[in-house]
């Protein structure tokens, strides 16, 4: 430990041995340090799996069936669970607005409050924890199975280059899905909305469709969807980078999978709080 | 042996000369000089962790070392591009000890990956060639077996399957990695005999690695034993049996598959 650089204002008696109590500080501070240092690492071996799954994605052979494959599993195979959520959502979310609505006679603003919460939110982000769930989840225990029973060495042996054939199909299809997804998550969910303010609370359609249209932006749609396309891109980077590094038996395949959906899930979130904090530097006047 | 780089040898398809591999502070291979007979099963025996692994894969290319070099007929493949291994790669077919099945695809689409992989064939070509190595590994008698999916495959079916697809691109070398692990006696034989016969009647090189040393002594024409990171006793059965290194007598006495003396 004698390497340990003496900070200048403890009260070492000695000028260079460290005392025991800087000896601790030293101890303290890399225990604090390691969990992040070990997360920076991580990040940074996402990113290099990013970037080598985007220069792949340029190379011959391009081999369209996986990407089409990759899609159908992620988008249309994530239909039916997008399209409950989405209807509740937008159903949960109208009978709430219309209960608060009420307090002011103020009913008719519904579809607005309805439309800006499913374009700018519930709509990016519900899509994307539903498609970790159903998609991510099933990735990373295909890719890791697939590690441990030797197939992705196995395409190696054939010059197929793992990153090529698996990651960049997945990453391509969840940055084309996503997107896709969260408009059909938007459709429903107004149908949702639609039923509960007009069918059952009996609210003016007129007034509320001229409220949605007037205050809803085109820009809050495109908002959504850049939240979409980053989401699917951090959901296809945790679910593959997982799958890719199992070492190890069925345990190992089943933790890889808990830790992709663990992973991507709180990224999701964690990413929505910066993009939109980014998008209100980017376009002040729309902020919320 | 000889030293430097060999010319195009009829003899050795392989030359391996002073390879050297550590992964961080390990040394796993430390000097690894082997030659590979053309034509003939060659067997590298060794205890699990001794670098039996490491060693096939940088045969293929799939690693690369720290030092020493590999002739595969006379080219140095140390340090080709990617392009140049790829083409070295289709000399080599191999076999993985579970087989290593893409499950998504069927055993037809499993056989033809390496074609449909590598070049522009009429489909009706790579199915032709297909069928012919069914048929010549005895896979042809079971009903639906091309539509079938590897889940659906017995252990021993599968392994078939696995031959045939490093069968299918015609390799001049077949490289088994540990083929007999986890099989009872009866389909340990199988396996041997699917070893030679495949030896036989494609005319490959066999390349094997292995820890069975009842398996070894039936099949193998040469034997190379590795112990930590080196090559301590290679030659054909025979000779290893008459002249026994001590560390291969301590790795095999004890299974008693093998007595050792002068051969009767």
């Amino acid at each position: 430990m004698s390497d340990v650089p003496v900070s200048p204002t403890s009260p070492s008696s000695g000028a260079a041995q460290p005392s025991p109590m800087d000896r601790q500080a030293v101890r303290l501070v890399g225990r604090i340090f390691a969990p992040l240092l070990g997360a920076v690492a991580i990040f940074g071996l996402h990113m290099i799996l990013l970037g080598r799954a985007f220069t792949w994605l340029f190379r011959r052979p391009f081999r369209l069936r996986l990407y089409l494959e990759q899609m159908e599993f992620i988008g249309v195979g994530s239909l039916p669970i997008i399209m409950l959520v989405g209807f509740f959502s937008g159903a949960v979310t109208a009978l709430q607005a219309i209960t608060a609505l009420a307090m002011f006679d103020q009913q008719r603003w519904v579809g607005y409050g309805v439309g800006v919460s499913l374009a700018r939110e519930l709509a990016p982000v519900f899509t994307a924890l539903m498609i970790t769930a159903r998609a991510g989840s099933a990735m990373a225990t295909e890719l890791g199975s697939m590690r441990i029973t030797e197939q992705i060495d196995a395409l190696a042996t054939f010059a197929v280059n793992p990153v090529h054939y698996l990651v960049t199909p997945r990453l391509v299809a969840s940055i084309l899905m996503l997107p896709v997804m969260t408009m059909v998550f938007n459709v429903v969910g107004l149908l949702g909305a639609y039923i509960i303010s007009i069918l059952v609370y009996q609210i003016d359609f007129g007034q509320v469709l001229e409220l949605f249209r007037h205050w809803v932006d085109p820009l809050d749609y495109v908002q959504g969807l850049i939240k979409a396309v980053i989401f699917g891109i951090a959901m296809a980077l945790a679910a593959c980078y997982q799958g890719f590094n199992v070492r190890g038996g069925a345990k190992e395949v089943g933790r890889a999978t808990t830790a992709a959906v663990v992973s991507s899930s709180v990224s999701v979130l964690v990413l929505d709080y910066f993009l939109i904090e980014i998008m209100n530097v980017i376009w002040p006047s729309h902020g919320m | 042996m000889t030293n430097g780089g060999p010319k195009r040898d009829l003899r050795w398809q392989i030359q391996i000369r002073g390879l050297h591999k550590s992964f961080g502070a390990q040394q796993v291979l430390r000097g690894i000089d082997l030659d590979i007979e053309r034509g003939k099963t060659n067997i590298v025996i060794g205890g699990s962790g001794q670098g039996k692994s490491v060693l096939m894969k940088h045969l293929m290319g799939l690693l690369q070392p720290d030092s020493g070099h590999i002739y595969v007929d006379g080219e140095d493949i140390v340090g080709l591009d990617e392009v140049a291994i790829a083409k070295v790669q289709r000399k080599f077919g191999m076999v993985f000890q579970y087989a290593a099945l893409f499950d998504s695809l069927n055993v037809v689409e499993n056989i033809a990956f390496p074609l449909t992989e590598r070049y522009r064939l009429p489909k009706g070509e790579i199915l032709d060639r297909v069928r012919d190595l069914l048929r010549r590994l005895d896979l042809d008698n079971v009903p639906g077996v091309e539509e079938k999916f590897p889940g659906e495959l017995s252990g021993g079916m599968r392994k078939r399957v696995g031959l045939a697809r490093a069968l299918v691109d015609r390799p001049q070398i077949l490289l088994y990695d540990e083929p007999t692990t986890g099989l009872d006696p009866i389909a340990t034989k199988n396996v041997d005999e699917m070893i030679r016969r495949t030896a036989d009647d494609f005319g490959v090189t066999s390349v094997v690695i292995s820890h069975d040393m009842a398996s070894t002594f039936r099949i193998a024409d040469r034997i190379a034993m590795l112990y930590d990171g080196k090559i301590v006793a290679c030659g054909t059965p025979a000779e290893l049996l008459a002249a026994p290194d001590p560390r291969l007598r301590e790795f095999v006495e004890p299974s008693g598959a093998v007595k050792f003396g002068v051969p009767s």
